[in-house]
């Protein structure tokens, strides 16, 4: 599945809590149902972003991992 | 129970050291990204987060903390004598070398992290007997903290999900 991308978050190199409040700011300004690319090199991001997903009801799309970074693509639900 | 059926963190933060003032505002930080409520209660030198003047100046000492300084990854076996840690100027080599890792990290200062939970809308309490015992004035803590009591906080802790004391 590929959706379109309404924005792109660069958190690489990043620590938490960072990610998570950079990615909540953005999910802010983008409309419901658009896709989020959020890039990180964490890997606390990995179960942080599943714990946000849970925790927010904003929806993991896909997850994948490229030579130490990790890629989520994150829906905006509400 | 908290507003609008959100989740609440209450924290009590009691440490006024560099290294003890992260956890409490990366937690309530990170509550209010996931949409929870959170609020802070500063209490004894934890206190000192919300004062104007020394939340600039927190420091961090070796003295009677084994795990400072940390081993070199290149010599492993070195370890410091704690007891060096008396020496004058200790404490603030500490302090100046935390800052360097935190900054090397790009982890926000403690100032910052204290703005992102100003920002995520974090309730910061400032315990009204530490004001008292310590003789601190409001109008030296930042506009935002708020003086209370321990039934402030509990009443406020009574409705909330995840409660932790730092």
């Amino acid at each position: 599945m590929t959706a379109a991308i309404a924005s792109t978050l660069d958190c690489r190199g990043l620590l938490c809590p960072l990610p998570i409040i950079r990615l909540s700011k953005v999910v802010k300004t983008v409309d419901v149902g658009a896709v989020i690319e959020m890039l990180a090199t964490d890997p606390g991001s990995v179960p942080d972003m599943e714990a946000f997903e849970k925790q927010t009801g904003h929806k993991i799309l896909e997850r994948s991992e490229t030579k130490g970074t990790f890629r989520f693509l994150v829906q905006r639900t509400k | 129970m908290a507003s609008e059926g959100r989740k609440r963190l209450a924290l009590v933060a009691s440490k006024g050291t560099l290294d003890q003032a992260y956890p409490p505002l990366i937690m309530a930080s990170t509550a209010g990204a996931m949409g929870w409520e959170a609020g802070i209660f500063f209490t004894f030198y934890g206190l000192n987060i919300l004062h104007r003047e020394r939340l600039r100046h927190l420091q961090v000492s070796p003295i009677g903390n084994p795990a400072m300084p940390p081993p070199l990854h290149a010599l492993p076996m070195v370890k410091v004598p704690n007891l060096l840690g008396t020496l004058p100027g200790m404490t603030a080599m500490a302090t100046t070398m935390m800052k360097g890792w935190m900054s090397k990290a790009k982890m926000p200062s403690v100032e910052e992290m204290l703005q992102m939970c100003i920002e995520a809308d974090v309730r910061l309490f400032a315990c009204a007997t530490t004001m008292g015992v310590m003789g601190i004035r409001q109008e030296e803590l930042i506009p935002q903290a708020q003086c209370a009591g321990a039934t402030t906080f509990l009443d406020y802790a009574a409705g909330a999900d995840v409660s932790l004391f730092v």
